[in-house]
């Protein structure tokens, strides 16, 4: 199957049912997007296929062959994704950072469709976890990610 | 935990005070088998090594790396080391490269202990990192005269450069470093006043921060060599259980990119070419695990329930193992005016951090000599057991200790809890280079939890309201002997902690510890005792105001008359939060809601904390949470500031929703859908003030941890009358309050 990663096509055989997050990590070699829980509920793995943030940990590898897929490692690639990466180092959002490629992914993904999402449209589409409590210096930046 | 402890008390040593030569008294690292309390502070300083022999090394390109004591995790250590080291350098913070160093004496930075824990890790290290700055500076400025031949006072420095001003000449640190390296090290250096601090005490921002805002940290289970194969594991659903029979071996071997299967202790482990080929496959086995043989150490019994364990917890028959007395607390108890009984417990934690454990091993069957990553907080620590899980000396292994993707206590050495033993297990039966990843599912089963612990109080109160007697039993496992093997006979002072040697100290009291072993596999969690000991001790004070029908905050007033330092903190925390109003009160949304108050002197760190609550659809929800921090003095006050939110995150976490339930001798929950960790949309606000108020300098890490649980619980209270002493908060149900 053609799996087409960060505007570049890649040939795999893979099992149809990996998730893509193993694909991405293992078979190209692309790490920043990370492995937290494999169930869907941290959102470390978080990636966007088609513009659309994904959990890539459930995500069957077939299913996404052929559409876009960005990681974290494009993320200087999209004018949303720069801003949304300027918005987390000036508000120093990162601590361990282990689940930030993902937030960072997940605010790149919203900001892409709402401009300027309302409050709870933030709160509807960042959900995912952060063990170390950078909640609010995530909802800080993505504040002024948003004020573009 | 305290690190820094000498035998008699747990204050931590005042480093920032000492004279700087005399400075480098310091924590031991605290070996296997080793008495913690029983650690002595060395008596005389080490000497300073060169600097450039292996601690420092600067580049050519005007940047410097620095092999810190101390493992990043999140807890922002590299660039307060960074500021520390750059101020006397004169070197900016943002040209240092800081990693954890390699075990070993070579590496040891005098006076700092090598063990990422017990917020220690500032306060230990920066008088001796002041000093190696401001030595590896003088052997520059030395280097630079002798190139220059001129007197070496006409030199000064700027940030990466020696300068001679009179003849406008400049020239980098890098370009020195091999000059410098052969001058002999100074006996005695300057230090930089403080009045003139361009980095220590400045919000410098973090040095990792763009890195990690665009997935290029590398962290241990990101790693990669030549050649190497990945595995994945599945655990004995009991410690101690052993693998008998593999009922599909032959299918499961014949699954896509298997390499092998591997019996190891109390595990069977899937080598494949891609992890998750090895995770489906170690999932699939059907294996027939064997009972511990009896008698096996830790083994988990298979009728081993936590509702069974705080029900003996709960029946745990006193005195226990006396940890602080003072007057004649039984006497005072007959003779108050009222006396409060009340019995609190907490649950079994979960570490919970993002990066499941992984490791790395790549083993050299012609040298006999074995290359480690394995995300550790003391290096030196797990050098020897790693030696000895692959049989060789330690010389003999390389250990590298990657940033971690959190931590929270999570990598201690605890037993069975680190996948390096079975990495090189697997790297030498392979003869390749192996990483072990486990899954989350791995994890739950093998994580080292927060102890549960129970308390029995007896309070006793005058006629005026106030306390003048405490009794408190805590029930609850001997950490430090099951950590460190320290005598389990003297009470664990970490398991007391934050109930015993209270700033309160009333008049009357008998802390002791009744030591309880449970089967479940221990370990620190951020803020230690202080996690479960602050909730008990500040609700149940809230109690004794109640039974005395006095308010909290001005109870904790008059109990902390005699100290400036917490009569200032309450001060802050009560401006800081518009004034202390408990309520209930109607919010400008129309929500009813309370206050509760905490005061908490965790890691040579005062902390006050102020949380706001309301019931919404029968829970709890904390909106704002108040803290004022007095860690005497600081490096990096925008590190405090995110350390406190990320403290009082946690520390709601564990309030709210944590708690690990075993059933039949395994745990309920082997991932976050069944252990829920604080989600965004709890997250309350969070207010810090900072005080300096010149004290010893306290830890950060951890301090704003255990306010919290109490701040809540005593806000509960206040707006619904239900006294809550089990945690977690999400068992209770509340009804509608008006």
């Amino acid at each position: 199957m053609d799996l087409i990663v960060n505007g570049v096509r890649h040939t795999v055989a893979l099992e149809a049912e990996m998730p893509l997050l193993w694909a991405i990590r293992d078979e190209l070699g692309l790490t920043g997007t990370k492995y937290g829980c494999g169930l869907a509920q941290c959102g470390a793995c978080t990636v966007l296929v088609d513009g659309i943030a994904v959990r890539s940990c459930i995500t069957p590898v077939e299913s996404v062959a052929g559409q876009q897929i960005t990681t974290i490692e494009a993320i200087g690639e999209d004018a949303v994704g720069r801003r949304v990466v300027e918005a987390w180092v000036a508000h120093q959002v990162p601590q361990c950072g282990y689940c930030q490629s993902g937030q960072v992914m997940a605010a790149t993904s919203l900001l892409k469709q709402i401009a300027q999402p309302s409050e709870a449209e933030v709160a509807a589409a960042m959900t995912n976890l952060c063990r170390c409590g950078t909640y609010n210096a995530i909802a800080a930046a993505m504040r002024q990610a948003a004020q573009g | 935990m305290t690190f820094l402890a000498t035998p008699e008390a747990a204050a931590p040593l005042n480093l920032s005070r000492r004279g700087l030569l005399g400075a480098a008294a310091g924590a031991l690292v605290l070996g296997l088998g080793a008495r913690p309390a029983a650690s002595q502070a060395t008596p005389a300083a080490e000497a300073m090594p060169n600097p450039f022999a292996a601690l420092l090394e600067l580049r050519a390109d005007g940047t410097a790396r620095l092999q810190m004591p101390f493992v990043e995790g999140g807890q922002g250590v590299s660039t307060a080391l960074a500021q520390i080291l750059g101020e006397e350098l004169d070197l900016e913070p943002a040209r240092l490269l800081l990693e954890c160093a390699p075990p070993g004496a070579r590496y040891k930075l005098p006076g700092a202990p090598r063990v990422t824990g017990g917020s220690s890790s500032v306060r230990t290290s920066i008088a001796p990192l002041r000093r190696l700055g401001a030595t590896a500076r003088a052997m520059l400025v030395e280097a630079a005269a002798i190139r220059l031949e001129v007197p070496a006072g006409s030199l000064t420095t700027e940030p990466g450069f020696v300068v001679h001003a009179a003849s406008g000449r400049r020239i980098g640190y890098g370009e020195l470093a091999e000059a410098a390296s052969a001058q002999p090290v100074p006996a005695g250096v300057t230090l930089r006043d403080r009045d003139k601090f361009r980095w220590i005490g400045k919000p410098v921002a973090r040095l990792d921060v763009r890195a990690k805002s665009t997935g290029k940290m590398v962290y241990g289970i990101d790693l990669a060599v030549e050649g190497m194969l990945q595995a994945a594991v599945q655990h004995a659903p009991r410690y101690g259980m052993e693998p008998a029979e593999i009922r599909n071996e032959a299918a499961v071997l014949a699954l896509p990119g298997v390499h092998s299967l591997h019996r190891l202790p109390g595990a069977v482990a899937v080598v494949a070419d891609r992890w998750w080929r090895a995770h489906r496959a170690a999932e699939t086995l059907q294996v027939a695990w064997r009972e511990a043989a009896p008698g096996a150490a830790n083994a988990m019994p298979a009728d081993f329930s936590t509702r069974a364990l705080r029900d003996r917890q709960q029946a745990a028959p006193g005195p226990g193992i006396t940890a602080e007395t003072a007057g004649d607390a039984s006497g005072a108890l007959k003779g108050a005016a009222r006396v409060v009984e009340a019995s609190y417990d907490a649950p079994l934690l979960a570490h919970g951090q993002l990066e499941p454990p992984s490791a790395l091993a790549s083993w050299n069957a012609e040298a006999g000599t074995l290359e480690l990553w394995v995300p550790n907080q003391a290096p030196d620590m797990y050098l020897p057991v790693v030696a000895r899980a692959a049989g060789i000396a330690p010389e003999k292994v390389t250990l590298h200790s990657p940033p971690l993707g959190g931590f929270f206590g999570r990598h201690f050495l605890y037993e069975a809890a680190s996948p390096f033993p079975q990495a090189i297990a697997l790297t030498k039966a392979t003869g390749r280079p192996v990483k072990v990843i486990w899954s989350r599912e791995a994890e739950f089963l093998r994580d080292a939890f927060r102890p549960a612990a129970l308390v029995r109080f007896r309070g006793g109160i005058d006629a005026s309201g106030l306390p003048v007697a405490l009794e408190a039993e805590i029930v609850c496992d001997h950490l430090l002997n099951r950590t460190f093997g320290a005598p389990a006979d003297r009470h664990d002072r970490t398991v007391v902690e934050g109930i015993a040697n209270k700033v309160y100290a009333f008049p009357n009291r008998r802390v002791a510890h009744v030591v309880q072993r449970s089967p479940a596999m221990v370990g620190f969690w951020r803020s230690v005792g202080h996690s479960y000991n602050d909730f008990f001790m500040e609700c149940f004070l809230d109690e004794l105001a109640e039974a005395g029908q006095t308010d909290p905050f001005a109870l904790r007033q008059r109990l902390v008359e005699k100290s400036p330092r917490h009569q200032a903190l309450l001060a802050a925390v009560a401006e800081l939060s518009g004034g202390w109003k408990r309520g209930p009160f109607t919010a400008p949304d129309g929500s009813r809601r309370a206050r509760g108050i905490a005061l908490s002197s965790p890691f040579g760190t005062e902390v006050a904390t102020i949380a706001e609550v309301s019931i919404q659809d029968g829970r709890a929800r904390a909106h704002d949470v108040w803290v004022a921090i007095d860690p005497g003095s600081i490096v990096n006050p925008s590190t405090v500031v995110e350390q406190v939110q990320s403290a009082v995150a946690i520390g709601l976490s564990s309030a709210l929703l944590e708690e690990v339930v075993y059933e039949h001798g395994t745990p309920r929950a082997r991932n976050y859908d069944g252990y829920p960790i604080l989600p965004p949309d709890q997250m309350p606000r969070v207010h810090v003030r900072i005080i300096e108020s010149g004290a010893p300098m306290g830890g950060v890490g951890e301090p704003g941890v255990p306010g919290v649980p109490p701040a809540v619980v005593n806000a509960v209270f206040a707006l619904t009358g239900q006294r809550i002493r089990s945690l977690p908060l999400s068992r209770a149900r509340f009804g509608r309050v008006s």
